[in-house]
């Protein structure tokens, strides 16, 4: 009687049978995307070198994403384009006349070391851009301290320092406000202009990519910080001048909106969000003011990184009770 | 009763509401029907019918004594060819009555009218007489749902018209072309529970179904009948998060909704409830989606219960491609079976067919700690740790990271851009806490 085809070798798998567009590889295109107005401010800052530095970095370390998976006989994921991200992030992180070879280590301490070493995208412990600029910092510090003259400046010299040197060194005057928020300032190629990383931030935000609170948590705190003590202290400009000053110099627009947003090096539930933000704005603001360096940004997030396991596990405890006690 | 300001986390899995406009079209009675005597959850029916026999319309041919159970009855007339076991999709064999049919479709002597009960035993018994389960999916035998313990703190019934899943839309078109049953049976649940108020939650993507109930409740001068909008984001058909929605109260799992005062009810078990009271038909027939890229003329059908899923899809036109995976229910919750022999059951709201890519999920890749899982989560679970408590088998861990409310919503899964199996992941925690027993 049955003498019908069927189909009776059907795959089988456990629901979801559907599931977003959005993977790794979109989710990296976006933060390529939300880095390209500060990447073009920058090439008008700085001129035609800001490209090559750029791809010379991300071509580095795809290549060290690749070759490493290659060797150890792992599954390729220079696809997810995550290596891509990291290799911008360090060019933005160093001057744009920073040597080529001295960028390429640091592409190799980002990809081999940070990442590849503790087991590849999702297992690392600290942000890798973010340890790459703290590393070549503490080996080329005069490359890394040595920042071109913006294009649009009056002053006749090739290198000139960064508002937050001028701050906490001395030697020249520092730029309005407007300057740095523009940012026709001098500093790390990426870092300079505030409104150009606003702009990428919130695109991010709006792609539901990143969420607001680690961004708002530090800007916030580094500007309430600034604020309080430049009302204390006093001094030639406001305390208002001062904490929008903090906000806009160095590389906190950077850090709050790229670097401290890393999805693996942050914690993962909102609570553990406001405590990361205010805990790099914290740290950021310490060294800044009290620290022998001028600027504090990576160290507070290379600090903030190693708490989040325990900033997670603790919100968990907090959002579901600790663990059970033996009830005998 | 006021709606809570508040929502749960819910997700945009996109509507596919292809099938929508599709007017329901009664399928003719197929040569051959294969009716299951585990349609419930619960206890298996025995076959009260020997090979050889003949069977009519309607005519009880499957029952049990174990108290959470159905009865089973003919959806055709014909002759009954042989009693079959076969391998159902979860994991154990399931009784088959075989019915070859004469396609006069006779119905049974024992079909009448019920007369109208005297009291709640009376209603409940007429329901479980039904065969009635649960519709919307978990096909738990509706008759001790009726019947709760509590019964003097119930004061509110709520039917769920959400209808959230993809693709489906044979709810939506119940509610257009059923309203007067469903009505009808909303008054005689509200009856005989003796319930105060009734509310029927419809996602906001069907704002005919709404309009229309507000209008019929006005013209029938229910004023005790309300109809309530949800976001049309997934899963507010999902009978905790319902609850929240409307009454505000969170429901936790193990929690019975008539703990919280509320007889919770699908809108195709209620429709069915007041069909039932008119003709005494037991549930025979099942109205479902017939939609998928593999199949030629996607549809709105009634087909009789044991339908084979073959002989459905060749009524849609046959396949247009290849399957290569055929869901029962909607892609986020629905269950892929391995073959097309096998019959509808009486809680098949769908039926999909999938060829080529689609049938496969994509690869998984390394997590990268975005928590979009847990943002997707109505129950703000940590599927990534939990996920992480799993590997190591840790039982206590699981428990103490709430795995037990996880119901396999399949949102997490769904949002995670590294394709991870997270629901299901939940799925194999709760198993290692309930094998370590752990409380």
């Amino acid at each position: 009687m049955d003498n019908k085809n069927y189909y009776s070798n059907l795959a089988v798998s456990s629901a979801p049978h559907l599931v977003t567009n959005l993977d790794t590889q979109k989710t990296m295109l976006m933060v390529l995307i939300a880095l390209v107005p500060s990447f073009a401010v920058s090439i008008y800052v700085f001129g035609w070198n800001v490209i090559v530095l750029t791809l010379v970095c991300i071509a580095a370390s795809m290549f060290f994403e690749w070759a490493y998976n290659k060797l150890l006989h792992r599954p390729q994921t220079v696809g997810d384009l995550s290596a891509a991200v990291t290799g911008t992030l360090i060019a933005f992180n160093v001057p744009s006349n920073f040597p080529y070879w001295m960028a390429i280590i640091g592409c190799f301490v980002a990809i081999v070391i940070v990442k590849q070493l503790f087991g590849g995208i999702g297992k690392n412990f600290a942000n890798p851009a973010i340890t790459a600029r703290i590393v070549l910092f503490i080996s080329f510090a005069t490359q890394m301290t040595t920042w071109p003259t913006p294009s649009m400046s009056t002053v006749d010299a090739a290198t000139s320092a960064t508002p937050l040197g001028i701050l906490k060194e001395g030697g020249g005057e520092l730029p309005s406000n407007m300057e740095m928020f523009l940012g026709f300032i001098g500093g790390s190629m990426g870092e300079v202009s505030a409104i150009a990383l606003i702009i990428g931030g919130l695109f991010l935000i709006w792609k539901k990519i990143i969420s607001p609170i680690i961004p708002a948590c530090f800007i916030g705190t580094v500007f309430v910080i600034a604020f309080i003590y430049y009302a204390i202290v006093g001094g030639d400009y406001s305390a208002l001048h001062m904490a929008v000053f903090h906000v806009c110099a160095g590389g906190v627009m950077l850090g709050a909106f790229f670097m401290a947003t890393d999805y693996v090096t942050s914690p993962i539930m909102p609570l553990g969000k406001v405590i990361m933000g205010i805990g790099c704005g914290f740290i950021t603001m310490v060294i800044r003011l009290w620290g022998s360096y001028p600027e504090g940004v990576s160290f507070s997030i290379l600090l903030m990184n190693i708490l989040t396991p325990l900033i997670d596990n603790l919100c968990l405890k907090i959002t579901y009770g600790g663990a059970k006690k033996d009830e005998k | 009763m006021s709606s809570s300001a508040k929502h749960l986390h819910s997700i945009d899995a996109g509507h596919y509401k292809n099938t929508a406009g599709c007017e329901t079209e009664v399928m003719p009675i197929p040569d051959i029907v294969k009716i299951s005597m585990s349609q419930h959850i619960g206890a298996p029916c025995k076959p009260l019918v020997a090979k050889g026999d003949t069977v009519k319309v309607g005519q009880l041919i499957g029952d049990t004594d174990a108290f959470v159970s159905a009865p089973i009855h003919s959806s055709v007339s014909g002759t009954v060819v042989g009693i079959e076991t076969q391998r159902n999709a979860v994991a154990g064999n399931d009784t088959l009555v075989v019915i070859e049919t004469d396609k006069k479709q006779e119905l049974s002597e024992d079909i009448k009218a019920p007369e109208m009960p005297e009291d709640l035993a009376g209603f409940v018994k007429a329901v479980r007489e039904s065969g009635l389960v649960g519709l919307g999916g978990a096909s738990f035998p509706t008759h001790i749902k009726y019947n709760p313990k509590n019964i003097d703190d119930v004061h509110t019934l709520i039917v769920n018209g959400a209808e959230c899943e993809p693709f489906i839309t044979s709810d939506h078109r119940g509610m257009l072309e059923d309203t007067q049953d469903i009505i009808d049976g909303m008054k005689l649940i509200v009856k005989y529970i003796g319930l105060d108020e009734a509310y029927i939650g419809i996602e906001a993507n069907k704002p005919d179904a709404i309009a229309k109930f507000d209008k019929m409740f006005a013209e029938q001068g229910l004023t005790n009948f309300h109809t309530f909008t949800l976001q049309d984001r997934y899963p507010k058909g999902a009978e905790r998060v319902l609850v929240y929605e409307i009454t505000g109260q969170h429901m936790a799992a193990g929690v019975l909704p008539a703990d919280l005062g509320v007889i919770l009810s699908n809108v195709t078990s209620v429709a069915f409830v007041g069909q039932y009271f008119k003709d005494g038909i037991p549930l025979i027939k099942k109205r479902m989606t017939v939609d998928g890229d593999a199949v030629a003329t996607p549809k709105n059908i009634i087909a009789p219960i044991g339908t084979q899923i073959h002989d459905v899809i060749e009524f849609c036109g046959g396949y247009k491609a290849e399957p290569k995976k055929i869901l029962m229910g909607g892609p986020m919750m629905g269950r892929a079976i391995f073959s097309d022999e096998m019959p509808i059951v009486k809680n098949n709201n769908a039926i999909l067919a999938f060829s080529g890519e689609k049938a496969y999920l994509p690869e998984e890749t390394a997590c990268i700690n975005c928590g979009r899982c847990h943002k997707a989560c109505p129950f703000n679970l940590l599927p990534t740790a939990l996920a992480a408590a799993y590997e190591r088998r840790d039982a206590e861990e699981l428990s103490r990271l709430q795995v037990m409310q996880c119901m396999e919503c399949g949102s997490c899964s769904f949002v995670c851009p590294a394709r991870r199996p997270l629901s299901f992941i939940n799925k194999l925690g709760k198993a290692v806490v309930k094998e370590a027993g752990v409380k």
